[in-house]
């Protein structure tokens, strides 16, 4: 922006000092949602038999459509990256933009669990397992908002011409962040629905 | 940062098949009665996942020593947290 021969402005180090930027706040990010990984060791180690018996009542056919449903929106998300790499910024728009459906198919299904859990009486305060189901869940929930309204910000930046082979940094910032949400959903699918 | 090729779409589309793959490993073994390896198993398969998707959708193959550091020592932090707090929650 002002002094052209500062470090900060080579292409090169701006790329990577973002990068490094990312990966910090995934650090905050990990301890954010290992707070409540902890809770949920700490607790099963307490109520093993609670855990057990309250996990067989969450939709496992739902949270595995929905892994799946994640793990394809991932890989629209490096499709869209390799796209811009190459510079196609409409390609990177259509993979962006089935990536944000996705996650939009995603909360639906989430929706839709949650809705069923309530109909059966289970809510935050039910017990210890349905209050870290809920919180975890709707941790997660909230990223996969926040991913969406990011990745709609880099297709509009797409769609003014702002990016391209040269220069792809909002592209892959905001890739790292959607798989960052990806990995803690790794993790919770079996945590919550399989091993209880 | 330029090495977006079609070898890497078909490794993409490779990982990414190995990720549904190892979801429909990890939801089959949950029927079957293992009792304390039925959670072994699960965080196996969910840390092989993961790793999937660091190593190749988050390009962390290929990225310099620093990068590694900055991935990597977070999840030390996260089990010094979950071990400690358990020492103290289990021997209470």
């Amino acid at each position: 922006m002002s002094a052209p021969n500062d470090g900060h402005t080579d292409p090169a180090v701006a790329f990577e000092a973002a990068k490094l930027g990312v990966w910090t706040f995934l650090a905050t990010e990990v301890l954010l949602f290992g707070a409540l990984f902890t809770a949920y060791t700490v607790f099963r180690a307490k109520y093993p038999d609670l855990f057990q018996a309250e996990h067989l009542k969450l939709n496992r056919v739902l949270g595995t459509l929905n892994t799946v449903v994640l793990l394809t929106s991932s890989l629209t998300v490096v499709l869209g990256v390799d796209a811009i790499r190459k510079g196609k910024a409409r390609l990177l728009q259509i993979y962006y933009g089935a990536t944000i459906l996705l996650g939009g198919a995603f909360l639906c299904v989430k929706y839709v669990e949650w809705t069923e859990e309530f109909h059966h009486g289970l809510f935050p305060d039910t017990n210890i397992f349905f209050s870290l189901y809920f919180m975890m869940t709707g941790l997660h929930g909230i990223h996969v908002i926040l991913g969406m309204c990011v990745l709609t910000y880099v297709v509009v930046l797409a769609g003014r011409g702002r990016l391209s082979a040269s220069y792809t940094t909002p592209v892959e910032m905001s890739g790292l962040y959607w798989h960052f949400v990806d990995l803690v959903w790794i993790y919770l699918l079996p945590l919550l629905y399989l091993i209880g | 940062m330029s090495h977006g090729t079609t070898g890497a779409r078909r490794t993409y589309f490779a990982v990414y098949a190995a990720l549904v793959a190892l979801t429909v490993v990890t939801v089959l073994v949950s029927y079957v009665h293992l009792g304390m390896m039925n959670v072994v198993v699960a965080l196996l398969i969910a840390s092989a996942k993961a790793s999937l998707v660091a190593l190749f959708f988050m390009h962390l193959k290929g990225e310099s020593r620093l990068v590694w550091g900055f991935a990597l020592v977070p999840l030390f932090f996260l089990a010094l947290i979950i071990l400690g707090t358990l020492s103290d929650t289990l021997l209470r």
